[in-house]
This record gives structure tokens, C-alpha cells and sequence, in this order.
């Protein structure tokens, strides 16, 4: 049979750097390929110059047998190839199927029809099993569904083959599970999917082949229902991952943070927490998991200081012990000068200034303290000292400490906020989606770093969806359900299923929107 | 090195836009050689039309700056006119009602009055904006016209000088800016206006104000995590930048004007002053030749009316041209030097081997994917 994609020697430089060198690579129809390969491996270079964004130097790009040049997405997308962003490509303000019919919308005397529209959408919808209402508009969806009218954006265009650009980064264990059988149901249907991750357990469950790229080359390929992501993990790396050590649950020593009776809006005005307690503990790391739009990414805020509670207190120890302080109204200077650092869950929106050097957004949180501004001054040499120490110290990947942020791959920046936040100025941590868009290596790199504040006798709350990271990170869990903790267990007292149960709720598992 | 060579470039883009607007001159049926030798006589052809120029950069200067510590923070203070306006108000009364204070101390006097009426009368709008959240661009354009009707009717009114003429009586001869250059107008308020603009550059890149600043403009959320008191920077900026645009104001009026008349006191320099600090890409150092060459344009433009007959309106033309082509060549550095940033991560050397335990240290690192998508 004729492949689907066959892509001949392709090499890609850009200056001082090879980004795919000499990469010949096949896609078979009904074949769900996952590639993979660290931050940098060359499968984003190599899936934009299938998708029309980058012109290879040399090589050949084959579609069903017949060489082809592809100079743009439109005319990707003409050839029948689609791609779901892992940034969706979406106007918010519009409904579903104005989004998923954006420039191809049926007309009636001129007009857009959009009764048939609707009629259009839906039937599409319900033909590969993504029921979704096509007059909702698509702000008001929570992330889970804006990524089926990404999709079904792909397919109203008749792509045949999909890219899927790290498709789960933002989705909850169940809601990768619906995803991975739509995937399953469009490969049998004789489509081509091709799909990038950083997951190997997703990779395990969905992908039927595997290739694996490093340093712009391809290194291996693998069949994922034979590899263990163990074995997966080492040819990404190319080397073997450490297992997590195998530490014994942190009894904690005193209490750091008290949450009571904690409650507040989202910003929509809705309540988002109804009651929330919990302690975190010095020497322990207390982990959180939640369908996403529960109360988990406000709980973090309101303890940050980022959000008002309507009711309930925040007590911290201060460092080296003493009475708590209540921080329930202190602002969020206040809370870091008292001890709580944070890693916030959205990097570019919140936790860096993405034109601002590394050095500069190293000290973002403390340029007006000592040594870095004395007597109203700043001292620029010991921010740029400082700067240079961190680089190398996190072996952040940049030329120099005055590097702007922003240049940075979504890794590196995350060693820039772990290198600002995990620090001893701060003894109890709000770490959410610590590891969200990072690769393998890096994300072992920042657990190990976890680990050891929590050693040094920090407090660490961490927020995150992913349930490997939590089992392998937590002392305790908390289940978040409905804006309350619904749920505790301890350290190696939960399985995974246990807690997929847990975060619905007693919902019915096809039921993905969020509750209010 | 670096300055100089975007200096270069900005310069290169200013030729460009006079040899385009050279053409609508042509194609306007204009003698485009007279013309614009009238232009360049006008700004800087006699010692007086030299003198001239740079009076009328000191407000502009002053203005833009008051605006360009308005966009750093975030902030689109259109409202410098009225500012402006309030600053003249506020140097003329401390100018005529103060007659007994020694001569230097009363000028300082005259030109903190009318800071103090600018700030002031951004504070309004800057309260408006923390309390309400009302939408700074809009409250200031209605200040605006607030000023202009509060002081022409003080001006017709309270405040009328002696003889028929709407205008206020004149301010003392001690606060006066003295005169720089003898038989012209240029006034020390020049020295006053490099002295601010240094002054402004220092706040924002030496002190943790203007780190605050800064970091509230680009990224007021990610400002507020890191701990800065967002609300607060937000009025304070806002009022200083009033402050500012009223200091233009009482300069002008110490300098120039020497008392208040009832309309064209301002004369657009606040307008004006948002297309310098474009122009500058609010930085103080780049707003000084900024504010020059629209001062020149200015002041340059009445001989090209009288010598070669052209309508002064062509000067809005040549203004519009020299902010389109600076604007593009602004864009197209921002992108080269986006594009050589990220060329320049992707090229580091890779991340030395992992070593056992060495914490975030052990991972492999990563090029510029991080933009993608």
C-alpha cells in the first residue's frame, strides 16, 4: 500500500543549529505514530515542514506516492493534512460552528445559513463521536471541549492526516482517555494521525507506532505495546531515567500553612470554593489533583493572595517558628516577604516577563530588596552575577544570563521560575503544573529539585493533572471536587483508577464538562 | 555601539519619509527644492529660527515624556494637553500671587505649582481607574476638555488681568525662566527638560520604582505574583505622568508665555507629544532627537507657507511619514533581533552530560520551541 506520508532525507538547518538531519520517516494509512523526542529533537521542525510552515534545505516530501512541495498550511490543509494546535487556534467569542466552519460557512441568498450551519456541525460531531452544541460560544467551554472544535475544525476540512501537537498537556486523565479512542476510532477509520507527546504512558495506550528523534536525527523507532515507558523514556533521554527514589512517606514535622474553611469566586463570579481546609506540613509534600475548573488552580491563588477568599482564614508559621500569622488579607508581596513562594500554573501569563532577561526575571520577585537595590538603587552587577550563577548552576540552555525569557523553549523557562521560586527565602511552595510542556529530562531534573526542599524542611503544596507525577511527588493526595477536598489518602494507599473515580465525583465518566 | 547604529537606522528612516513626502510635494505641483529649503531655513537657517526650534522642543520634549512614563507603565495618557494646560495654570497663579520670594526660589516655586496642578488633575482620572476601573483613555480625553472650559472660563473670569484682552495678569519678573541666549526666546527651560529626561531614564532602569513600573506594563499579572502593589504603581505612575506634562506646561509658562490666555496656550503640544514618544519608542534618551525633529517641523513650517507658498497642513503630512517609516523600521528591528535571539538560544552549546543527582542541573535542555505554535 501506497503510505500515506513518506518524508526522504530531510535536513533542515538553521544557523548554528540542525534542527532534522537527513530524517526519512514514513506514515501509514490507520497508523497512529507518535513521535517523540525532548524539547529540541526536531519533531516540531519536522512536523511544520509537513504542514507547510517551514521549507526543508534538501530532502523529499512524498504524499501518497507523488512528490509534493508545501509552501503554506493552506495548502498543507488543501492536501488534506490538519493540525491540532497545541495552542488552540480559536475566536473565543465566537460559537463552535462559526469556529468550525470559519471561511466555508453554507450560504443562503449570500448569507451565512446558520441553521445549517448548526445541522452541519453536528452531524459531524456525532459521525467521529465528539457531541458538542454547535451555537455554544466557545469562551464559555472549559479546555476539553475547545479541543474538539479544534478538531473537528481539522476535520471539516477533510484532512485525512492529523497532526496532533501535544494534544493532552492540558487534559484531565479522562479526558485523555475520550481523546485516545477518538484518535483510535479515526485511524480505523483509514486515517493517518501522528501524534507528539511527552507522555509515554500515553504513547503506550493510543500510538501504534513510535519514532523517536534526538539532536535532529531519528534515533529509533519503537512499537509502543511491546516497550515499557521505562525503556521508551531512555531512547528519548538516551540514556536510562533514574526510578524515583523510593522515599517513605514524610510524617511532616509542624504544621507551615493552615487553610479553614476556605471559600471564593472564580472570576466569572461563580463559587469556586465552598469550605476548603487543609495543612501543609514542614518536610512534606502535599499533592492535589482535580478535574480542571474544580476550586484547585483558585485554592492555589487564594493562598497566593492572587484572589480574595469570601470567607475562611490563611495561618502561616513563620520561619524558625513563633505564633501564625494571618495572611487571609495580606497581599501577595506580603505573603512572599513572609515566606510563600509560588510557581504559578501559567508561566507566560503569570510568572515571567517574557522580554525581560533571565537575570532580570530571576530577581522579579525581590530587585527591590537587598543586595539587589541598595539605598533605591539597583545594582545591576549583582542581578547580572546573580543571573550568570543560576544559568549555570540549573543548566538553564541559553547563551547568557541577559537572554530575553521569551526566546527561552517552554522548559527552559520553567528551570527560570523553579531556579526563582524553589529557593531558601521561602518555606512552604505553591507549586502548580510544575512539569506542564516539559520534556522527560527536564521534568526528573525538577521533581529531584522538589524533593530536595522538601528535605530541607519546606512545606510544598503541588497542584497538577498529571497522576504519575502526583503519585511519585505527594505524601498526602487530596482529591478536589466541586470546590472541595473531597477526598485524602496517604502516600501508596491510592491507585490510579481510585483517584480517576475520586475527581468525577460519582459522575458519569462520558461527562466531561466542568461543574460550575 | 548598539544606540548608535539604531540611531543610524531611525535617522535613515526620517530621509526616507522627507524624500516620500518630497513626492506628494512634486506630484501637489509644489517646487519640492524651494520647498523644502524653506523647511530647513525655518528650523535652523538664522541663529533666531535655530532659537526658535529649540523653545519649541523643550514643551514637546517634556510632554513626551510625561507620556512615555505613562506607556511604560501601561498606561495611554491622553491627557497630557489638559495636563499641560493645568500646569500653566498652576505656574501662573504661584507667578503672580507670590510677588515676595527671592528669584530663584520663586521660579522652583512656579515650576512645582504647576507639576503639582498637572498630577493633580491625572490623580482624578488615576482614582477613577483604581476605584472604578474606568478605562484611562477615555477619562483623560474628558479631562481634557474639562481643562480647556475650567480655565477658559477662569481666565474670562476670576482670573481676568487687567485691559480687555481674556487673559490672565503677567507673572513676575522672578518667576521667569531666565533667557539663554540673548535677543531670542530660548529659555532655560531647555536645561530643565534634558534634566528630566535623564532623570526619568534613571527611575526606570536604576531604581526598583521603575522596575515596578516597567513590570506593571508589560505584564500587570505576572507583576501583582511576583508581589508588586499593581493598583498602586498604576496611580502613582499615572499622576507623576501628569506631573510631568504639568511641568511642561509651567515651563512653557515661565519661559514663554509669561501669563495664561484664555485659548491656544497648549497649542497642541500634548497631542503632538504622543507621536514624539512613539516616535522615541518611550525611551527618554530617544525622545530628546524625536522631540527636535518635530519641533524643527514645527517651527519650520510657517517660512515654508510664506517662501514657497505651501499650506503648513503638508506638515501633518510629513509628521504622519516620519512616524510610519520609524514605526516600520521599529518593527522590522524588533524582528531581527527576535529572530537573532532565538537563533542565538537554539545555537548554546547543548547541556553538559547529566551527572547523578546535581538537581534541575541533570536535564538536557532544549532550543526555542517555546515560541511555536
Amino acid at each position: 500500500m501506497v503510505p500515506a506520508v513518506a518524508l526522504e532525507g530531510i535536513t533542515k538547518i538553521y544557523p548554528g543549529v540542525i534542527a532534522n538531519q537527513d530524517v526519512d520517516w514514513t506514515l501509514e494509512w490507520g497508523q497512529i505514530h507518535a513521535l517523540l523526542g525532548e524539547n529540541g529533537a526536531g519533531k516540531s521542525t519536522l512536523m511544520n515542514i509537513l504542514y507547510g510552515m517551514t521549507v526543508p534545505d534538501s530532502g523529499r516530501i512524498v504524499l501518497e506516492g507523488r512528490e509534493v512541495r508545501i509552501g503554506s498550511p493552506s495548502e498543507a490543509i488543501r492536501l488534506g493534512i490538519g493540525m491540532v494546535h497545541q495552542h488552540f487556534q480559536l475566536v473565543g467569542s465566537l460559537t463552535v460552528a462559526q469556529n468550525v466552519l470559519m471561511g466555508m460557512e453554507p450560504r443562503r441568498f449570500g448569507l451565512v445559513d446558520t441553521s445549517a450551519s448548526h445541522d452541519k456541525v453536528r452531524a459531524l460531531a456525532d459521525q467521529v463521536g465528539l457531541p458538542i452544541d454547535p451555537a455554544a460560544l466557545v469562551e464559555d467551554l472549559p479546555v476539553g471541549l475547545q479541543q474538539r472544535v479544534e478538531i473537528l475544525k481539522v476535520l471539516a476540512r477533510d484532512a485525512r492526516i492529523l497532526i496532533f501537537d501535544e494534544p493532552t498537556a492540558v487534559l484531565t486523565p479522562q479526558e485523555i482517555a475520550l481523546l485516545g479512542q477518538v484518535m483510535q476510532r479515526l485511524a480505523a477509520e483509514g486515517k493517518a494521525l501522528v501524534f507528539i507527546t511527552h507522555k509515554m504512558r500515553e504513547v503506550q495506550a493510543i500510538a501504534t507506532h513510535v519514532t523517536v528523534m534526538r539532536a535532529g536525527r531519528k534515533v529509533g523507532v519503537a512499537d509502543p505495546r511491546r516497550a515499557t515507558a521505562a525503556e521508551l523514556a531512555a531512547l528519548v533521554v538516551g540514556r536510562p531515567l533514574k526510578s524515583p527514589p523510593e522515599t517513605p512517606p514524610s510524617a511532616g514535622g509542624a504544621t507551615l500553612l493552615q487553610v479553614q474553611d476556605v471559600s471564593c469566586r472564580s472570576a466569572r463570579g461563580l463559587e469556586a470554593l465552598r469550605g476548603v481546609s487543609l495543612e501543609v506540613k514542614a518536610g512534606e509534600i502535599v499533592g492535589l489533583i482535580g478535574v480542571e475548573g474544580n476550586g484547585q488552580s483558585e485554592l492555589v491563588e487564594v493562598i497566593a493572595g492572587l484572589r480574595p477568599v469570601s470567607a475562611g482564614r490563611i495561618l502561616l508559621a513563620p520561619r524558625g517558628g513563633g505564633a501564625f500569622v494571618d495572611l487571609t488579607r495580606a497581599t501577595p508581596g506580603a505573603r512572599r516577604t513572609a515566606g510563600v513562594g509560588h510557581v504559578a500554573e501559567d508561566r507566560l501569563r503569570r510568572a515571567v516577563i517574557k522580554s525581560w532577561s533571565i537575570a532580570d526575571n530571576l530577581v522579579f520577585d525581590r530587585f527591590h530588596q537587598l543586595p539587589y537595590a541598595k539605598a533605591g538603587r539597583l545594582d545591576h552587577e549583582t542581578i547580572r552575577q546573580r543571573g550568570a550563577t543560576m544559568l549555570a548552576r540549573y543548566r538553564i540552555k541559553a547563551p547568557d544570563a541577559q537572554t530575553p525569557v521569551g526566546s527561552l523553549s517552554g522548559g527552559n523557562q520553567q528551570k527560570v521560575v523553579m531556579a526563582r521560586e524553589l529557593d531558601d527565602r521561602y518555606h512552604v511552595l505553591l507549586i502548580a503544573q510544575p512539569t506542564r510542556g516539559v520534556d522527560a529530562g527536564a521534568a526528573e531534573a525538577i521533581h529531584d529539585e522538589m524533593r530536595a526542599l522538601r528535605d530541607r524542611g519546606a512545606g510544598v503544596l503541588l497542584v497538577t493533572n498529571e497522576l504519575d507525577e502526583l503519585l511519585a511527588m505527594s505524601d498526602r493526595i487530596g482529591v478536589v471536587y466541586h470546590g472541595e477536598i473531597v477526598a485524602w489518602r496517604a502516600r501508596g494507599t491510592v491507585t490510579r483508577e481510585e483517584l480517576g473515580r475520586l475527581m468525577i465525583g460519582g459522575r458519569q465518566t462520558g461527562e466531561l464538562g466542568t461543574p460550575a | 555601539m548598539k544606540v548608535f547604529l539604531s540611531l543610524a537606522w531611525s535617522l535613515l528612516a526620517v530621509l526616507a519619509a522627507l524624500l516620500t513626502g518630497g513626492v506628494v510635494l512634486a506630484l501637489s505641483g509644489y517646487d519640492v527644492g524651494e520647498a523644502l529649503g524653506a523647511l530647513f531655513k525655518g528650523a535652523f537657517g538664522t541663529p533666531n529660527a535655530l532659537a526658535e526650534t529649540l523653545v519649541n522642543t523643550t514643551p514637546l520634549l517634556l510632554a513626551a515624556l510625561a507620556v512615555a512614563l505613562g506607556l511604560r507603565a501601561g498606561l495611554f495618557n491622553i491627557g497630557v494637553e489638559g495636563q499641560f494646560l493645568m500646569g500653566g495654570l498652576g505656574a501662573v497663579v504661584a507667578g503672580y500671587a507670590l510677588p515676595s520670594l527671592p528669584w530663584g526660589l520663586h521660579v522652583i516655586v512656579v515650576l512645582v505649582a504647576g507639576m503639582l496642578a498637572g498630577a493633580g488633575w491625572a490623580a482624578i482620572p488615576a482614582w477613577m481607574k483604581a476605584r472604578f476601573g474606568a478605562h484611562e483613555v477615555i477619562t483623560t480625553i474628558m479631562f481634557n476638555y474639562i481643562a480647556f472650559r475650567l480655565v477658559g472660563w477662569l481666565v474670562r473670569v476670576p482670573l481676568h488681568g487687567p485691559g480687555s484682552i481674556p487673559q490672565t495678569r503677567y507673572v513676575v519678573e522672578g518667576a521667569r525662566l531666565p533667557v539663554l541666549w540673548a535677543d531670542t526666546r530660548l529659555h532655560a527651560g531647555l536645561i530643565v527638560a534634558l534634566a528630566v529626561a535623564a532623570g526619568l531614564w534613571w527611575l526606570l532602569w536604576h531604581t526598583p520604582w521603575g522596575v515596578a513600573i516597567r513590570a506593571v506594563g508589560l505584564n500587570a499579572e505576572a507583576s501583582e505574583y511576583a508581589g508588586i502593589r499593581v493598583v498602586r504603581t498604576v496611580v502613582t505612575s499615572l499622576a507623576l505622568s501628569g506631573g510631568l506634562a504639568g511641568l511642561a506646561g509651567a515651563v512653557q509658562l515661565a519661559g514663554v508665555d509669561h501669563r495664561l490666555v484664555e485659548e491656544g496656550f497648549s497649542a497642541g503640544y500634548g497631542y503632538d507629544s504622543i507621536a514624539v514618544s512613539l516616535l522615541g519608542a518611550n525611551h527618554p534618551f530617544a525622545i530628546v532627537p524625536a522631540a527636535l525633529l518635530f519641533a524643527s517641523l514645527r517651527s519650520g513650517a510657517s517660512l515654508m507657507q510664506i517662501e514657497a507658498d505651501v499650506s503648513s497642513q503638508i506638515i501633518s503630512v510629513l509628521q504622519a511619514l516620519v512616524i510610519l517609516f520609524v514605526a516600520a523600521e521599529a518593527g522590522l528591528r524588533r524582528e531581527r533581533e527576535l529572530k537573532a535571539a532565538r537563533k542565538a538560544t537554539a545555537a548554546a552549546p547543548p547541556a553538559a552530560p547529566p551527572s547523578s543527582g546535581a538537581g534541575l542541573a541533570a536535564s538536557a535542555g532544549s532550543t526555542g520551541q517555546g515560541q511555536e505554535a
